[in-house]
């Protein structure tokens, strides 16, 4: 089942307020989890977790790393 | 040019004083309601509604006042157990209350335990692992869990970088932190350190181990009334949860900042009873001897201490068997003077943060010159050796010393820590 960019940015922006307390507004496809979000590596290891359950897709530790920005995790999951 | 001068015992000995203080207590969120409360002898014990107390023969406890989420955001909590949670809060109302002090960081402390650990985490944990598999278990349970946790949380927060630490003896663990906090100030190790101890364990679970070992009251019909420490009627202690932490720092930091100073920590006692794994020792021996190693270490004479805030936590055996101990410890002439009392007639038994939660009233009853009462005796156990403070607060005399708080432990741990007035 395919979701839209703005489904996903949407349900990204849920999951990362919820987790890591970063207003849904400021999650945008730019923005770096790092040096934008502050978002740490157990914060991410939750976050994917929870976007598996949501979108249904899993997202393995190996390519979790390689998701810096946003729109990386957008694309992960439309692919 | 500054230079980093830590105190060595050369320096001489240091006096270590109080400067700030916070709780989060089932009678209130902070320090200035859980006093109030204390001395206006209500009970801050209240039935649990939860669904899962009701297969269990014990169905009250002493639930915090003021939920953490109140004061700490959502996604902060995700990752702080809820003893850590309690911990911080009580730990930035202790930091504000000395005046927020500009401290070195490599200069300052923590000691801060709890006496069961992240508990409500790893039951929680558990439960998620067995339902939903390991990815669902959190990747902060770990340091949620760790019985460290509330002193590294505390450190992280405050950046303290003299070292922090989380001294474990069960029920006598957050007074064992404030002993152990005077001992590192008097060392040279810091010169300002937060100090005291957590607990948050109301879980089916611990409710069912205490019951398990006859050790928690049943008074369903009467949760108010069931934590009476010295009644004849006792019949076991009553759950509570809550934080108390302290601000320590050498007399010299605190004078050179012109701080505002509630009391001396004037010393500490320790002793183990290695009796039972958990009777306590009837004869009392070893609280005997911890009291008089308190008294020993501040430099104290038995009659200096006006008043004693007590273990008693409203068990058959242990109540008499502090006075007991106090009556051994302090000499009759000198039991005879002493007011004591027992605060967890209101709040319950705060496990690991009980020590801290009743040392700070100790504090405050020399610093306020009022003794709490202790609440629901309705008819004093013939055996006890000491004056009670029953029913209403009473006055604290102006030429009243010192103060002291004893703890003990599941294990056989003793605890006794001083105060003085400045």
């Amino acid at each position: 089942m395919a979701h839209s960019e703005e489904e996903i940015l949407a349900g990204l922006g849920e999951i990362i307020d919820e987790i890591a307390g970063v207003p849904a507004a400021d999650v945008t496809p730019e923005k770096s989890f790092v040096d934008d979000l502050d978002i740490d590596s157990l914060s991410m290891v939750e976050i994917a977790v929870a976007a598996q359950d949501r979108f249904g897709v899993e997202i393995p530790d190996d390519q979790l790393k390689d998701l810096k920005t946003v729109k990386d995790v957008i694309n992960y999951i439309q692919q | 040019m500054s230079s980093y001068a830590p105190r060595t015992r050369g320096d001489g000995p240091t006096d270590v004083v109080v400067t700030g203080l916070g709780a989060t207590t089932p009678l209130g969120g902070d320090v200035a309601t859980t006093w109030s409360g204390l001395l206006e002898g209500r009970s801050g014990i209240s039935p649990i509604n939860e669904e899962w107390a009701e297969e269990l023969p014990v169905q009250f406890a002493g639930r915090i006042a003021v939920d953490p989420s109140e004061k700490l955001p959502r996604a902060r909590m995700r990752r702080l157990d809820r003893t850590q949670q309690l911990a911080l809060i009580a730990a930035r109302e202790a930091w504000e209350d000395a005046g927020a002090p500009e401290a070195d960081p490599i200069r300052m402390g923590v000691v801060l335990s709890s006496g069961i650990g992240g508990i409500l985490t790893i039951l929680e944990q558990y439960d998620t692992f067995r339902e939903k598999g390991w990815k669902r278990v959190s990747p902060f349970t770990v340091p949620m869990l760790m019985p460290n946790s509330p002193a590294a949380a505390v450190a992280l927060e405050f950046s303290a970088r003299a070292g922090a630490h989380s001294p474990v003896s069960a029920c006598a663990s957050s007074a064992e932190a404030i002993a152990d906090a005077i001992g590192m100030i008097r060392r040279g190790r810091a010169d300002i350190v937060i100090a005291g101890g957590t607990e948050a364990a109301l879980h089916p679970l611990n409710i069912a181990s205490f019951a398990s070992m006859r050790a928690l009251s049943t008074r369903n019909d009467d949760p108010q009334r069931a934590s009476r420490p010295w009644d004849v009627n006792r019949d076991g202690f009553v759950m509570g949860e809550g934080a108390g932490v302290v601000v320590l720092e050498s007399a010299e930091h605190a004078a050179r900042r012109g701080a505002r100073v509630y009391a001396t920590a004037a010393g500490a006692g320790y002793s183990d009873d290695a009796y039972d794994i958990v009777a306590p020792d009837p004869d009392g021996v070893g609280q005997t001897r911890a009291i008089q190693n308190a008294l020993t270490d501040a430099d104290l004479k038995p009659s200096d201490i006006a008043h004693i805030n007590a273990h008693a936590t409203s068990t058959p055996m242990g109540d008499v068997s502090e006075t007991v101990a106090i009556r051994q410890a302090l000499g009759d002439s000198a039991a005879d003077q002493v007011s004591v009392t027992s605060t967890k007639s209101m709040t319950g038994h705060l496990l690991g943060g009980a020590g801290s939660v009743e040392s700070i009233a100790a504090i405050l009853t020399l610093h306020e010159g009022r003794i709490p009462p202790t609440i629901n005796i309705d008819e004093l156990d013939p055996d006890v050796q000491v004056e009670i403070v029953r029913d209403k607060q009473r006055e604290l005399p102006d030429s009243a010393v010192a103060a002291l708080n004893e703890s003990f432990g599941f294990g056989g741990h003793n605890i006794a820590v001083v105060f003085r007035r400045p």
